[in-house]
């Protein structure tokens, strides 16, 4: 979708190339986050993609075609472009705002008015926040109308410059779930830049590592980069809870969970006793007929005519399949029964997950 | 004792009543002469202005020749005017409109650089052409300023056509001039005071037209929190 080759830029008066060389390809769809220290080029690649900075050699295609053979304001027009301080207009409405491509592009109002709804609904926006000024609003709800903005008219390809980096932590982390979400349905192709490896780590399906001068030091999928960083820069941007980052990328469906001791509640305090030892376990998971009741351990079968009479606990906490092995491990380590247990939806049992076993998932 | 020069008192009451005639002729030409100097300012300044805020080089030279004007005293321009243009409307303005440029090309220099960056940048990369930018982005945002330079300009020139009675022009100066060689200090007042009062009410009809015009330039200080 996007190709970038042999791209270097010179500005001119400044010693040493801002970006020099620089290959890389963007697929259909794919989120890239660019991302390294200040100075890496890294926003001067971005830019170079819409022309809002002209690249000294190379070429740039997007969407097969060279960029430089287009009129830039057509092919600005068709490229979503977000900033960090999102540069709203402050004498416009945000609907106004909102239609500022489609405007551009010459929408009649019926067309405009159905699409701002569209993206108010997209976005979760409070629809009376339209006839607000941008001056009147928080700093979430302009990041918000700022990429809403930027998706008025549907381009297939966006970028991205830091664009949550202008908020608090708690409400960044809330912007980028929901922009996760949003991208998950449309599969935009997206340029991202950001300096914060954990933000690059939570929203790209690639990561380019780039180093002064716009030298690629790695470009692959965030696990990939925790697990095998390339060189010793990669390894020391990327920083300290490498191993806890990587977790939380690994879904608990993408390793082998353990089947764990389980009894019926009807059975039997001794079946209950030997399912325990089969395992090493002091305790042992109650399932009905695949729904998981709860969990009896060995002092409360004392005493007990069958394992309903031991009268099951509830597990504290839950994993499912699709829950991070970071999620996992925080379970694990708060749980009295120190393993984590899996279940799909409907409480149906799994298994369980043990340390042992994440543990082996990490150093593999 | 009091020693009385004449009988004429401060105001004369008859003679206002019977010149209301000539006083309107006058303070519509007073009106007239200012309009068309700002107007006249405004054409000539921001074409300078937006050439020297995107040539930073053009700046110093274009406000030192608009200062030099500045600084040339009303009446040696008119006098100097005069064997050239005559004792027309065309002297009077060109002095007027001279006055105006130095304030009007700051003040519009100094609102197109108080646009936000980020908003240029937004702009650009969603696809505005020079044009657009400069007419949907950075004027409306350079209004409050601009319209600020507006203001004072307009008072000035007010103040400055009185001056131009003297090349038998001047609208309500006509008055100030007529009262000082007549000696008779009520054409003189309603001169002056009819002077002062047109200032304040269009200076205060342009703050309202500005407040009109830029309603988010008040939202924008309120700041929510949400």
């Amino acid at each position: 979708m996007i190709s970038l080759q042999s791209v270097s830029k010179q500005f001119p008066g400044s010693k040493g190339a801002a970006v020099e060389d620089l290959s890389m390809e963007i697929a259909e769809g794919e989120t890239v986050v660019l991302v390294g220290p200040s100075g890496c080029g890294k926003t001067t690649t971005m830019r170079m993609i819409n022309r809002l900075i002209e690249p000294t050699s190379g070429t740039i295609v997007v969407d097969g075609r060279d960029v430089m053979k287009q009129d830039p304001v057509r092919l600005r027009r068709g490229i979503g472009y977000v900033i960090q301080s999102i540069g709203l207009m402050p004498h416009r409405t945000v609907a106004q705002n909102i239609a500022t491509v489609p405007k551009l592009e010459g929408w009649d109002d019926e067309r405009i008015r159905t699409r701002t709804e569209e993206l108010v609904g997209i976005f979760d926006l409070d629809p009376e926040l339209l006839g607000r000024y941008p001056g009147e609003l928080s700093g979430g709800q302009r990041q918000r109308v700022g990429v809403a903005r930027a998706l008025a008219v549907d381009p297939p390809v966006m970028l991205m410059d830091e664009p949550f980096a202008a908020v608090d932590p708690i409400v960044r982390a809330r912007l980028q779930d929901q922009f996760l979400d949003i991208q998950d349905r449309l599969k935009k192709t997206i340029v991202f830049v950001t300096h914060d490896i954990d933000e690059a780590i939570k929203m790209a399906d690639r990561i380019a590592i780039l180093n002064k001068g716009g030298v690629i030091e790695q470009y692959a999928p965030p696990e990939e980069i925790l697990r095998e960083p390339a060189n010793d820069f990669v390894k020391e941007f990327v920083g300290v809870e490498r191993g806890l980052k990587r977790l939380a990328l690994v879904a608990v469906s993408d390793i082998q969970i353990e089947d764990g001791p389980v009894v019926a509640p009807s059975a039997g305090t001794d079946e209950a006793k030997q399912a325990m030892e089969r395992f090493g376990f002091d305790w042992v998971s109650v399932v009905d007929d695949g729904e998981l009741q709860g969990w009896v351990d060995r002092a409360s079968l004392d005493g007990a005519r069958s394992v309903a009479d031991a009268k099951p606990r509830p597990f504290g906490a839950y994993v499912t399949a699709s829950s991070s092995l970071r999620e996992a491990l925080d379970s694990i380590v708060t749980s009295r029964t120190q393993v984590a247990v899996v279940v799909s939806e409907g409480q149906r049992y799994l298994g369980v997950l043990s340390l042992e076993r994440i543990s082996k998932e990490i150093t593999s | 004792m009091t020693v009385t020069l004449s009988a004429e008192p401060f105001v004369r009451w008859s003679w206002v009543a019977g010149h209301l005639h000539d006083i309107r002729i006058h303070f519509v030409e007073h009106i007239e002469l200012t309009v068309i100097a700002v107007a006249i300012g405004l054409v000539i300044s921001l074409p300078l202005a937006v050439y020297s805020h995107r040539h930073r080089r053009a700046y110093p030279p274009v406000t030192f020749v608009t200062g030099l004007m500045y600084t040339v005293p009303s009446l040696a321009l008119f006098a100097f005017l005069v064997p050239f243009t005559g004792l027309t409307t065309t002297t009077a303005e060109i002095g007027l409109v001279s006055y105006t440029l130095l304030i009007l090309i700051r003040n519009v220099v100094a609102g197109l650089a108080g646009v936000p960056e980020d908003v240029k940048d937004a702009a650009r990369g969603m696809g505005y052409t020079d044009r657009q930018l400069l007419w949907r982005v950075e004027l409306p945002l350079a209004a409050p300023v601009i319209v600020a330079g507006i203001r004072i300009a307009t008072v000035t020139t007010i103040g400055l056509v009185t001056v131009t009675a003297l090349i038998g022009k001047g609208g309500l100066g006509y008055f100030i001039l007529k009262g000082y060689r007549e000696s008779f200090p009520t054409s003189t007042l309603i001169g002056g005071v009819l002077s002062v009062l047109l200032a304040t009410l269009v200076d205060a009809l342009l703050l309202f037209a500005q407040r009109v015009l830029t309603p988010w330039a008040r939202a924008s200080r309120v700041r929510a929190f949400a």
